[in-house]
């Protein structure tokens, strides 16, 4: 299968690590990647913010750098629900664009949902094995993609990884994009109860699909001086099925 | 005890009503908000009880829907948006069936009229003394504040209200009001305001009330009310509660008046059926509310019980403009259950004062706005992670985060955020036009950000408006190496390079 990957911003300039962990599993189980090098961001910053007319820009912009991809998968659930469930908003009345937009929801997978529905992987059939002690946060925008348990099963088949679920798991770090400088108060608080729940889970790993997240998480563990590691489940399996180094940064 | 003589719920009431709940506009948010951020007594009360409303609501409707759970909440949401799309119809069907039914019908098109239509009745009916059960939209009026000023005593039946009353205070939620109250600041303002001795025991605190109230419903002549649903059919008004309050408080004075926003309508008995399965589960996490009263017209010859006059008071006060919007009219469809309030991150850790108006949470977000001065309160609708809990947490379907979303939208239109917000996603959304734009701008802010890193790769101060971030938690430095640049280097051909740029310009 062609996949092309929609790497995002945030991980393209924060967790590198986690696209190049994404193509080495994607590639692994199968599928021939490519990244279009023109991509830059979906829009979601300003759809949310209410600059309509900036985010259908880039919307717009991001389905022709797709156009002739089969299928794209992102290792973020916020970037995939903005496609979607906001591309049909902000393309809807424009026919032409409604239909591309519509093509590009379909062929568009979270990269653990496509893991687990599309490839219905099994980790304990290709034999991956990770040594340690791993929590998982569920990200907020798992909800608007249907996401429910796909990461937790898919950690259940990997031997050797030891689980612990965290406390308030589906409540909201905080981050929300421009919320945690808007509302940084409010949105500290939750960060720090996510924390505090993490420590509480005596993890050494956190388990996060979101860039955004993971920098809110990881920002505030870090300012608690908490030695927890956040990680994205495509390093995991990489690492587990020695596709990739722990030293590889 | 000192604590509760401290509170700051002593604040006067205004004309309007509670200072708390009527705050001078423009309202801004932040400085309650981060206030309640660091109230631990404040936030534990809270969490625990949101927690548990929360996970009992998963359990509860998981356990009585099962798979069905979002179909329910689908019809459930149908049903109110059919009746709101239609409301002219289902209201004129209602008046005419419940005034066959001997009520009396009044329209108030806002809070003021709505309280001159109630203070009119209790003069012509030479009503002394007033017992009130718990409802939201005579918050909205101030009615209480109207009832006292026109020298009618009025107490509020149901315990929450009552507990709120006697301290001075506001409500901070819809369903449970007094959620942000320690039992130690209850027992101390039953000792203040009612000179009683008594423990922090919630049942010996309870049971004072009890008695404390049931000589004011012997006395009381005018029983206020609000409504959970009106059912046009025949002329129904519903109302349902755990502590029975509110059906002595219409049963036993002379005259009933109840308040009820027009957005409560629902056709049928069976419409009603969905509903009542829904609200109790998604409130409290029971099957369905204690006492469930169906109310048609007033006491009739050979009835035991009920009040020779039954008023009904349609209250608008800006629900028909909400009505017309069709993009945020979906957010009339709120059967007050709480479910949001509980679901909310935000909510939890701020609290249903910080809102400054009388609906918190999410839905207070969406219709306070709406209700009162969208420029007023252009904090609330921001003051969200959208996180989408409390969308998941509807029981009648409504797409809070898309509501909040639109309202950023008008602002935005409006011009309402600062120029220099407006500037920086001008410039952000420019950076993200071309790769090359994007690459350059990102490669700078990552020189940037990893100049002022620490040796663990995180961020610990950095400037404005990032800074804001830095007050509350590191930040992440970026990566040396950008994924893009990692596979030009490792993976890239020049024939992939090639087939993004070509597929730029054909979209051109």
């Amino acid at each position: 299968m062609d996949a092309a990957l929609f790497v995002t911003c945030l991980t393209d300039q924060f967790y590198p690590r986690v696209g190049r962990a994404a193509v080495a599993v994607l590639e692994y189980l199968g599928c021939n990647v490519s990244f279009p090098a023109d991509q830059t961001c979906c829009g979601q910053p300003f759809y949310n913010n209410g600059y309509f007319n900036e985010a259908r820009r880039l919307a717009q912009r991001m389905i022709g750098v797709f156009d002739r991809a089969e299928v794209v998968v992102t290792p973020s659930g916020s970037c995939c629900a903005m496609v979607h469930e906001q591309f049909p908003r902000l393309l809807g009345d424009d026919p032409q664009w409604a239909e591309r937009g519509a093509a590009m929801v379909n062929k568009t997978h979270e990269f653990v949902a496509f893991l687990v529905h599309t490839l219905k992987a099994d980790l304990r059939e290709l034999g991956c094995r990770w040594d340690g002690h791993a929590t998982y946060h569920y990200s907020c925008h798992g909800r608007g993609i249907g996401l429910t348990d796909e990461a937790v099963r898919l950690m259940s088949q990997i031997e050797g990884l030891r689980y612990t679920p965290l406390e308030k798991m589906d409540q909201c770090c905080g981050f929300g994009g421009t919320f945690a400088i808007k509302f940084a108060e409010v949105s500290g608080a939750m960060a720090t109860d996510k924390a505090d729940c993490i420590t509480a889970s005596r993890a050494e790993v956190c388990v996060c699909n979101d860039a955004g997240c993971a920098m809110n998480i990881a920002g505030q563990l870090h300012r608690n001086g908490a030695p927890v590691r956040v990680m994205h489940l495509a390093e995991i399996i990489a690492e587990g099925l020695g596709l990739l180094g722990e030293d590889d940064g | 005890m000192a604590e509760a003589d401290t509170h700051p719920s002593s604040a006067p009431l205004t004309h309007e009503g509670h200072a708390i709940l009527f705050p001078p506009l423009p309202y801004d948010m932040h400085e309650r908000a981060d206030a309640a951020v660091k109230d631990t007594a404040l936030l534990s009360a809270i969490e625990s009880a949101t927690m548990g409303k929360y996970e009992g609501r998963k359990q509860m409707c998981a356990r009585a829907f099962g798979d069905d759970y979002p179909a329910m909440r689908k019809l459930a949401g149908d049903i109110k948006q059919h009746t709101l799309d239609h409301l002219d119809f289902y209201l004129e069907q209602f008046i005419e069936r419940a005034e066959a039914t001997g009520a009396q019908v009044h329209f108030a098109a806002d809070g003021a009229q709505a309280n001159a239509i109630c203070l009119e009745i209790a003069k012509r009916e030479n009503c002394r003394s007033c017992v009130k059960s718990k409802s939201m939209v005579t918050e909205e009026t101030g009615l209480v504040t109207a009832l006292e000023g026109a020298g009618i005593e009025t107490v509020e039946s149901d315990l929450g209200e009552f507990i709120i009353q006697i301290d001075h205070d506001a409500p901070s939620h819809i369903v449970t009001p007094m959620i942000h109250k320690t039992r130690r600041e209850v027992a101390a303002a039953y000792r203040r305001e009612l000179g009683v001795d008594c423990t922090e025991d919630p049942e010996e605190l309870t049971k004072i009330a009890r008695k404390h109230l049931r000589d004011i419903y012997r006395k009381a002549d005018l029983g206020v009310s609000g409504a959970n649903f009106l059912v046009a059919e025949d002329g129904a008004l519903v109302l349902c509660t755990n502590e029975g309050n509110a059906t002595f408080s219409v049963t036993a004075p002379r005259v009933h008046v109840a308040f009820v926003g027009i957005e409560k309508l629902v056709p049928t008995r069976r419409h009603l059926a969905v509903m009542l399965k829904l609200l109790a589960r998604s409130s409290t996490a029971q099957p369905i509310t204690v006492y469930t009263d169906i109310l048609t017209g007033p006491k009739r010859v050979g009835d035991a019980h009920g009040p020779e006059q039954m008023h009904i008071v349609l209250v608008d006060n800006g629900r028909s403009a909400i009505l017309a919007d069709p993009a945020l009219r979906p957010s009339l469809r709120c059967i007050r259950c709480g479910a949001c309030l509980n679901a909310c991150p935000v909510y939890r850790k701020v609290g249903g004062h910080s809102y400054g108006a009388v609906y918190s949470g999410p839905i207070g977000a969406v219709i306070t706005p709406l209700l009162r001065d969208p420029a007023g309160y252009k904090d609330l609708p921001n003051a969200s992670s959208l996180c989408g809990a409390c969308y998941q947490a509807c029981p009648v379907h409504i797409d809070l985060p898309t509501l909040l979303i639109e309202l950023r939208k008008r602002l935005v239109e409006q011009g309402k955020p600062k120029r220099i917000e407006r500037l920086m996603y001008r410039a952000y959304a420019a950076s993200l036009k071309s790769p090359w734009r994007y690459k350059l701008s990102q490669w700078l802010g990552r020189k940037w950000l990893r100049m002022t890193a620490d040796r663990d790769g995180f961020v610990h101060r950095t400037l404005p408006p990032g800074r804001a971030w830095t007050d509350h938690r590191d930040l992440p430095a970026p990566a040396k190496q950008s994924f893009h640049q990692w596979w030009r280097k490792e993976k890239g051909t020049k024939a992939q390079r090639h087939e993004g740029k070509s597929e730029i310009r054909n979209q051109k």
